[in-house]
């Protein structure tokens, strides 16, 4: 809602990628107010929103998926985002819809972000399929430790830099490097993993309407931790197996995934293993084999792991892992969210902002935070069976 | 006669692809080790079976391939092309672009009825160009959407339209530490299904083949290409042709009938697997030889123990001494033992072929009580060699073989579907949970049914 970035973009280097028509700006933004995206700039934009849509499912033979990126703290991302699920999913009741959302970490600059974030967790909540949370602070340290491996000169590690999960090597053309573009590599890598299955050959593919069809075994659970390994590749070439169990292992360390997490710790729902590169079967299966005894999953699905082999390893590596796990360790993160919402709103700051809009009310946050506790009621209520044994259920008894 | 082959998802058309290579190279294999007019009458047997000829001489094999996306057919039809030895009819395939999201729902009512037309059109097309149809295979996963859903509702399809044909469907059974979280539901309702449309499904499970790759193939990084091709090495042991009788020397002309009559005796029981010897890498067969009466004496010590593979068989497993009281119903709790046969079939290709004693298997111990050993068991014989084994034994067997991992499978998926996990993506597309709960009810039946036998 301001033309700033956008503008940058269509002037960069891929400005033939996309198309000039296909956009929306306004000239003031939403000054970091959920409520201004969502409701006024909705409202106002709606049939535009919708008309540039439709234009782009045309070109498409058949449309599986959209892709919705956006921040949660702001006021556009957050707001107007959340308004197009809505729209999205009146408009294309049959398309999934998968959301990367960035959630503000804890030292972010902008006051209102648990507001926006809550309100937007409410619309996630009920009308996304599936959604990708991400956080700028475990970007962050990605990054530092890859700085660190980088720059510590251990004797006989040397990284090839195209290898580099952040570089943007392989990318159209050398560009100035801006302070979030390492970090948004990342996000990106992210993507393109995910939709390697679906662009490039294997042996065992995985589209993106089974990602949510494994993952999602409740509608309202469908929050997913995601982790990328390798993050670089080093250039001794001469221990190709280990390297490749130890991507594996990395791909459930809590360094290794994109929002403060600890899955190892925390329940299993489900897991996904998207591998790329020269990774054949028996690896795969030896290494979940590995693995399994220390991971805990819910007893409904002791063994629920989701695979896919793709032929073609991103660019610069020789093979790579992204692991999707719909894991109770998103849990924290919606806590955290609570109890900074909580703190702001106690005091009722900044809150006129956000009624003096029309169609704002106090039962909006009201219902935002009930919606999110309930959410985290459910993912107590199934840590809770953590430590129960599995058992198994009587079966149907058959008359001889 | 001829078999007409529909392939069904990515695992179906890749397996495909590697049986009719396997059925081609074996057929033009030059090690027949037998004269030039055996040799011919075998390559013009498979070539009726498999293949119909095109104007130029390039055999076409006798398939329909069906999958909802487009990837793996493209593969498939280039990796034939390229071969230059056979290929897919061009018009041969159905392809869609949006997949099945491995929803058993999805492939079945919603992929089923929109497309019902243009498939049944392109089989329709591919039985038209045989002289006489025997029957249909049907290659497929359980573990998926496709395969699954969509292989169930062809397999009622062709029961209706093509109701005097026989279909067999090769189910490949997925590994049990997934490749697919909802695979269980997939299973039970694709079995459930099948078992009331099909004729006999023939099974493979990823993990006997996978042990095979690994301890007797020495193959250290397997890849599903490996898993394939021995797979079509087993189904290739299995319907290449025989002679259609003791002391004939015509060939079979009718495999699906024999095979059925033979081994499908009761509609309760129609789960068959394959068990094939020898099977090892091409560079440890240059030094090795074998016998009859070794090679007969491990497959029947496979059959009673319900061994997968020829390495790690269990020798102390015994049948039942005739006179004393049988073992009692099989128990799923304990380490069962004895595996009890409704029927077998023994198929032996080589030399010497005539020779092969094979009293051991016509021993009424190994049989449930309803039938007679001579009514139990047949076999299958040509002196064509197989595939560069100077000697090889397939078994086809309908016995305890697959109750295990059914059960497994039907215990896995009755734990999640009493949390109701997943539910709601198939009620989605119009499968209820009473659909499930008739799935259950049929497959405890089977099992129960199964574990009877040794009565």
């Amino acid at each position: 809602m301001e033309e700033g970035v956008v503008n940058e973009i269509l002037q960069g280097p891929l400005r033939d990628v996309f198309d000039s028509k296909q956009l929306i700006t306004d000239i003031s933004g939403s000054g970091n107010n959920w409520a201004v995206g969502h409701k006024v700039f909705g409202s106002l934009y709606q049939e535009q929103i919708l008309e540039k849509l439709r234009k782009s499912a045309e070109h498409c033979d058949c449309l599986q998926c959209f892709f919705v990126i956006h921040s949660m703290g702001g006021g556009t991302g957050s707001g107007l985002g959340t308004f197009l699920l809505k729209v999205l999913e009146d408009e294309f009741p049959e398309v999934y819809k998968f959301v990367t959302s960035v959630y503000p970490s804890g030292e972010d600059d902008v006051i209102t972000s648990p507001y926006n974030s809550m309100l937007a967790m409410k619309e996630l909540n009920e009308h996304a399929d599936c959604v990708l949370p991400i956080d700028n602070q475990s970007l962050f340290d990605i990054i530092s430790k890859i700085d660190l491996m980088v720059n510590s000169g251990k004797l006989g590690t040397a990284i090839k830099p195209k290898s580099l999960v952040t570089s943007s090597a392989g990318a159209f053309k050398k560009r100035q490097e801006k302070p979030f573009d390492a970090m948004n590599n990342i996000v990106a890598n992210l993507l393109l993993n995910l939709t390697s299955s679906a662009r490039f050959e294997g042996s065992l593919n995985m589209d993106l309407n089974e990602i949510s069809m494994n993952l999602v075994p409740f509608p309202q659970l469908h929050y997913l931790v995601s982790s990328l390994t390798p993050l670089y590749t080093l250039a001794d070439v001469n221990i190709p197996s280990r390297r490749l169990d130890q991507m594996f292992s990395d791909a459930f360390s809590k360094d290794h995934q994109l929002i403060r997490a600890d899955p190892k710790h925390s329940l299993y729902l489900a897991c996904a293993l998207m591998v790329r590169g020269n990774v054949q079967i028996s690896d795969l299966r030896r290494n979940i084999e590995r693995l399994k005894p220390s991971l805990r999953f819910v007893s409904w699905n002791q063994e629920g792991w989701k695979t896919s082999l793709c032929s073609v390893p991103p660019v610069g590596h020789s093979h790579s892992l992204l692991a999707l796990a719909n894991n109770t360790c998103v849990k924290p993160t919606f806590i955290e969210l609570r109890e900074r919402f909580m703190r702001l709103y106690k005091k009722r700051a900044h809150l006129h902002h956000y009624l003096q809009i029309e169609g704002m009310e106090e039962s909006c946050f009201t219902e935002a935070m009930s919606s999110l506790s309930a959410l985290i009621q459910e993912y107590n209520q199934l840590d809770a069976t953590k430590s129960m044994p599995a058992e198994d259920l009587p079966r149907l008894r058959i008359a001889v | 006669m001829s078999i007409v082959t529909v392939q069904l998802g990515q695992c179906g058309n890749q397996i495909g692809f590697e049986v009719f290579d396997a059925l081609f190279s074996d057929s033009h294999c030059p090690q027949g080790l037998c004269s030039k007019r055996e040799n011919e009458a075998y390559q013009a047997s498979c070539k009726e079976r498999f293949f119909s000829e095109e104007e130029n001489g390039v055999p076409i094999a006798r398939a329909v391939l069906v999958d909802m996306e487009p990837k793996v057919i493209n593969q498939t039809l280039s990796k034939a092309a390229h071969s230059g030895r056979w290929k897919y009819g061009q018009h041969s395939c159905f392809c869609q672009k949006q997949g099945s999201g491995n929803n058993w729902a999805y492939g079945y009512s919603v992929h089923g009825p929109r497309h019902e037309e243009s498939i049944m059109n392109l089989i329709q097309k591919e039985v038209e160009k045989c002289d006489s149809l025997n029957g249909f295979f049907i290659i497929m996963s359980m573990a998926g959407g496709t395969g699954s859903g969509l292989g169930a509702f062809v397999t009622q399809n062709l029961q209706d339209q093509y109701s005097n044909s026989l279909k067999m469907n090769q189910i490949i059974w997925p590994y049990g530490t997934g490749e697919v979280i909802v695979q269980n539901y997939n299973s039970i309702l694709t079995l459930s299904h099948l078992y009331r449309s099909s004729d006999a499904l023939l099974i493979h499970e990823n993990d006997a083949v996978h042990k095979i790759c690994a301890k007797l193939m020495n193959i250290k990084q397997i890849s599903f290409r490996d898993i394939n091709q021995v797979l079509a090495h087993q189904l290739g042991s299995v319907f290449q042709p025989t002679y259609s009788g003791e002391g004939s020397f015509h060939y079979r002309r009718n495999p699906l009938g024999d095979l059925m009559e033979n081994l499908v005796p009761h509609p309760e029981f129609k789960m068959l697997g394959v068990r094939n010897i020898p099977q090892m890498s091409e560079n440890s067969l240059a030094y090795s030889t074998f016998t009859w009466a070794g090679l007969l004496k491990h497959l029947r010590q496979m059959l009673i123990s319900n061994a997968k593979m020829e390495e790690g068989i269990d020798w102390q497993v015994r049948p039942p001494l005739s006179g004393l009281p049988t073992l009692g119903k099989m128990s799923l709790n304990k380490e069962f033992h004895f595996n009890t046969s409704i029927a077998n079939l023994v198929i032996l290709r080589g030399k010497d072929v005539h020779s092969a004693e094979l009293g051991a298997f016509k021993d009424p111990a190994l049989y449930t009580s309803w039938l007679e050993p001579v009514h139990a068991f047949s076999v299958w014989k040509t002196q064509r060699a197989f595939s560069k084994y100077e000697k090889s034994a397939a078994l086809v067997s309908n016995s305890q073989f697959l109750v295990k991992p059914l059960d497994m499978i039907v215990g896995k998926a009755w734990n999640m579907f009493a949390s109701k996990a997943y539910i709601h993506q198939y009620t989605k597309f119009g499968i209820e949970e009473e659909d499930f709960l008739d799935s259950f009810t049929l497959l405890e039946q089977v099992i129960a049914s199964y574990c009877n036998l040794g009565f």
